[in-house]
């Protein structure tokens, strides 16, 4: 179970110090699939990062399985079971494909052990295993290409910040299936940071930030529909008279 | 004979572990060491200055010489002619190399003057690994100068690399390409410590249809400096491509100078250039997949210069 309590954290420039996140709660249990969702600018990428390590808070704790993990590195989260897939996939010279794949599962992974994991995410190995992860790759390749080292990774809790940002409609439609696939068959933990109904749809648990903190959370059921009540009321008000 | 600290050299510069096939040319702490030739490839001693000739048969093909040469005596200093005669519609592949073992005070130099006369239609893979290792204070020092000449429709490819221990280096290259011909040239360059390393690359596309690209991948670490000079000139309707990536790190300091010289209207010639440092994000990124900060660097780096 991973759990942050009372976290904030701070960004500062030459304008002064704000604060991002504010006295943040919230869990999430073993096996569960769910969605932090929210309006651009609430915390929620910051609120991934916190808990991969890439961002460290001013305040607060977060315990993974019971453990104090708060100031662990991001190598020492990694091997403690933490994987995170970037919103936007770094690109590599010289790194392939398979060389991530290798790296991201700690294994010497075939070329068709990690096609794989390439397949799951609808790329051909084929095509792509001995390709650099770098500039000749599509906004959409990488992105799959990034999700599948987390899949590599199986740890017992997987991140996905924005999966959807930068990808087209058929490469989503694909990506809707490798994460009800996911649900169906890993054994860890899903956290996605997502606007996107169709993710939120297969979640377990909604959690909804709003300036830096957590509003709601609770059941798809239970936060669902309000959600999309208040995103159709908004559409209509901005419709022209 | 060659020891153990030469068998480990012809290693790393030549990928021998044994006596390799086809014709070659061992040359060890400035004498011969080993050669063979065969029905297509001679070799033959120079007897003007040090050196060897070596004549490849027209339409040989799918044959290798090996031409490495190792230095494990402090203080050794030596310059070496080494001219290659490739007949027409040859495909063979050339490698050579030197790995330098200082363990003395005093400098260490092998300066390689390779001259490559490559004929019609002929098709050249040529392979030069540098390294040097030892504890001693000499220096490890090499000075290649390498000219291609290549007729019509020939084609080479040049793979220059130097990983490591050598503490002072100026690589000179030349080409002068006849119509058709292509040269692509590939090196891939770390220095650390203060090594400085200088590439000059001058090729001149002087036929119609001739081509070439010359790219460079190098990593400087801690205060050494690296100077990349590619210069292409077209005299006639060609097109040409230079390209220096690099990586710096620590105090290190990195000089490009990519030039371009067009003769002719229908030349087509392209510059890049990039130095930066190692991408933070590169970095976090593996260490989300459970690498320290420094295997992630290592990575990168070895990556970069695969």
């Amino acid at each position: 179970m991973l759990e942050l309590k009372n976290i904030s954290f701070e960004v500062s420039d030459e304008k002064g110090t704000k604060e991002i996140i504010k006295d943040l709660n919230l869990k999430i249990d073993d096996g569960k699939f769910v969605v932090i969702t929210g309006p651009n600018g609430s915390g929620k990428s910051t609120t991934a990062k916190i808990i991969a390590g890439i961002e460290q808070p001013v305040s607060g704790s977060i315990y993974l399985d019971g453990k104090d993990i708060t100031n662990k590195t991001i190598t020492e989260r990694a091997n403690a079971g933490i994987s995170f897939a970037f919103q936007q996939p770094v690109r590599f010279k010289g790194i392939t494909v398979l060389d991530l794949l290798k790296l991201a599962s700690k294994k010497q992974l075939t070329p068709a052990e990690a096609g794989k994991y390439l397949e799951m995410v609808g790329l051909r190995a084929k095509d792509y295993i001995r390709r650099e992860v770098n500039s000749s790759l599509s906004g959409g390749e990488l992105k799959r290409i990034e999700i599948a080292t987390v899949l590599a990774r199986e740890t017992k809790l997987s991140i996905f910040d924005e999966p959807e940002a930068g990808i087209d409609l058929w490469s989503f439609q694909n990506l809707i299936q490798v994460f009800k696939h996911m649900r169906e068959t890993t054994k860890g933990s899903i956290l996605i940071i997502s606007h996107q109904e169709r993710i939120l749809e297969i979640a377990d648990e909604i959690i909804l930030l709003s300036d830096g903190t957590v509003v709601k959370q609770g059941t798809k059921e239970e936060i669902l529909p309000e959600l999309l009540k208040k995103a159709n009321e908004k559409t209509a008000l901005n419709k022209p008279a | 004979m060659i020891d153990e600290i030469q068998k480990r050299l012809l290693a790393e510069v030549a990928d021998l572990h044994e006596v390799p096939e086809g014709a070659y040319n061992l040359r060890a702490n400035s004498k011969l060491a080993g050669r063979s030739t065969t029905a297509n490839i001679d070799i033959i001693t120079k007897e003007d200055v040090s050196g060897i000739d070596i004549k490849i048969k027209d339409g040989t093909k799918n044959e290798s010489v090996h031409i490495p040469v190792v230095l494990s005596d402090s203080g050794l200093k030596e310059t070496v002619y080494n001219d290659f005669y490739i007949g027409e519609n040859c495909d063979v592949i050339i490698v050579a190399g030197c790995g330098i073992h200082n363990c003395g005070n005093q400098d260490s130099e092998h300066d390689g003057v390779h001259r490559f006369y490559v004929g019609k239609n002929s098709k050249v893979r040529y392979v030069e690994k540098h390294y040097g290792e030892g504890d001693g204070t000499g220096k490890r020092i090499l000075n290649p100068v390498t000219e291609v000449y290549m007729q019509e429709n020939s084609s080479m490819e040049m793979e220059m690399v130097q990983i490591k221990g050598v503490d002072s280096t100026i690589r000179t290259t030349k080409a002068e390409l006849d119509a058709g011909a292509k040269l692509i040239v590939r090196e891939r360059l770390m220095t650390h410590g203060n090594q400085t390393a200088e590439s000059i690359y001058e090729t001149n596309l002087n036929g119609e249809g001739s081509s070439a690209d010359v790219v460079s991948r190098s990593v400087a670490k801690d205060s050494s400096y690296q100077k990349f000079d590619s210069r292409i000139t077209g005299n006639a309707a060609c097109t040409g491509h230079t390209e220096c990536d690099a990586i710096i790190m620590d105090n290190a300091k990195i000089l490009a100078v990519p030039q371009l010289e067009a003769n002719d209207i229908d030349a087509a010639l392209v510059h890049e250039a990039a130095i930066g440092k190692i991408a933070g994000e590169q970095i976090i990124k593996l260490m989300t997949l459970g690498l320290t900060k420094e295997q992630a660097e290592e990575q990168i780096i070895n990556g970069f210069l695969k």
